[in-house]
């Protein structure tokens, strides 16, 4: 499930990238770094990621998960570091909802 | 070229069903929800039965529309309750039904909506406050806070979403003979519409011109504004 969520993680950087002047450096897979601490995105990239990337899990996994929420904005470790820590804390979310239902 | 697609809240009667007739008129394909079904049928309309303030529900109907028409042009946030009631004698209940449908309804709508015309680069949203708000109108705090609440997320959403395209603004009706005010006497009714620069009740179309110019395509430079009608400011 790890690669499939990275895989879509990094497809929604490769079609953000076309509106970046300072682009996603998405060849660098999981290390691909996204939000913060030398991070391209800005805070409205940012939400468009989020947005684009949400809506690919809604296809792929049939799942509505809401990925700015308070546990994400509160967490220590922001999971929007880089591409392999969100697709880390997606992974994480849905399998809270397989539990969770 | 594309028909416009329109979603509208609080379809089943009143304002929100006359804006489903006047938009589909209009050549629009309109998706209209409401919390009980309906008792009318039109073409190019499609109806959700669900509760605004739902997040689950709201979400499946934004999934529904991507699925379907894979955008939406124009969301209607006309699903409203009110509550006449001096706020002493006022249920707790009141109070958390009032706001979830008016503000956290709206709120929904406005974030799904968003989200999805970031997509596109290109959204109107238009919300509904009220009159009761700046008239201070006894008996009904709750209904004016709520609102003004709405007025408060459509300036912010505003400056959030103008890096995208999407222009979010308000309409605050005057009193218009439907459901909602039909419980409240109507000497009351006379006395709000005398507070009013024009004194007369207001008129659906009188609301359905104000959302034509805010939807219009070119009043992309028109955000965070609230037109009050009948001169009320």
């Amino acid at each position: 499930m790890k690669n499939k969520i990275e895989k879509l993680i990094l497809n929604a950087a490769n079609e953000l990238n076309i509106l970046l002047d300072h682009k996603l450096e998405i060849e660098q897979k999981s290390e691909c770094k996204l939000y913060g601490q030398g991070g391209v995105l800005d805070s409205i990239s940012l939400v468009t990621l989020i947005v684009k990337v949400e809506e690919k899990i809604e296809d792929e996994f049939k799942s509505s998960i809401i990925l700015a929420d308070e546990k994400a904005m509160s967490q220590r470790r922001s999971p929007f570091l880089t591409v392999g820590t969100l697709s880390a804390y997606i992974e994480s979310l849905l399998n809270a909802e397989v539990v969770y239902g | 070229m594309d028909k416009p697609i329109t979603l509208i809240t609080g379809t089943r009667k009143g304002i929100g069903k006359y804006l489903s007739e006047y938009y589909v008129e209009k050549g629009h394909i309109v998706i209209g929800c409401s919390r009980s079904s309906i008792d009318w049928s039109l073409p190019n309309y499609k109806h959700f039965e669900l509760d605004v303030s739902d997040e689950k529900s709201v979400r499946n109907l934004f999934r529904c529309v991507r699925k379907e028409y894979g955008r939406v042009d124009n969301v209607i946030n006309n699903a409203g309750i009110a509550s006449m009631n001096h706020a002493l004698i006022t249920p707790l209940s009141t109070v958390n039904e009032v706001l979830k449908t008016n503000f956290i309804g709206t709120f929904l709508f406005c974030r799904e909506a968003g989200k999805m015309m970031t997509k596109n680069k290109y959204g109107r949203i238009v919300n509904f406050t009220t009159v009761a708000t700046p008239l201070k109108l006894e008996g009904e705090a709750v209904y004016a806070a709520s609102k003004a609440a709405i007025l408060s997320l459509t300036q912010v959403l505003a400056r959030e979403l103008a890096p995208f395209n999407i222009t979010v603004n308000a309409i605050g009706p005057t009193p218009i003979e439907t459901d909602l005010i039909r419980s409240v006497p109507n000497e009351k009714m006379q006395a709000l519409v005398q507070r009013q620069a024009i004194n007369r009740y207001g008129e659906f179309q009188d609301v359905s011109n104000v959302i034509d110019f805010y939807i219009n395509k070119k009043s992309d430079f028109i955000t965070g504004q609230n037109i009050y009608l009948g001169g009320v400011s």
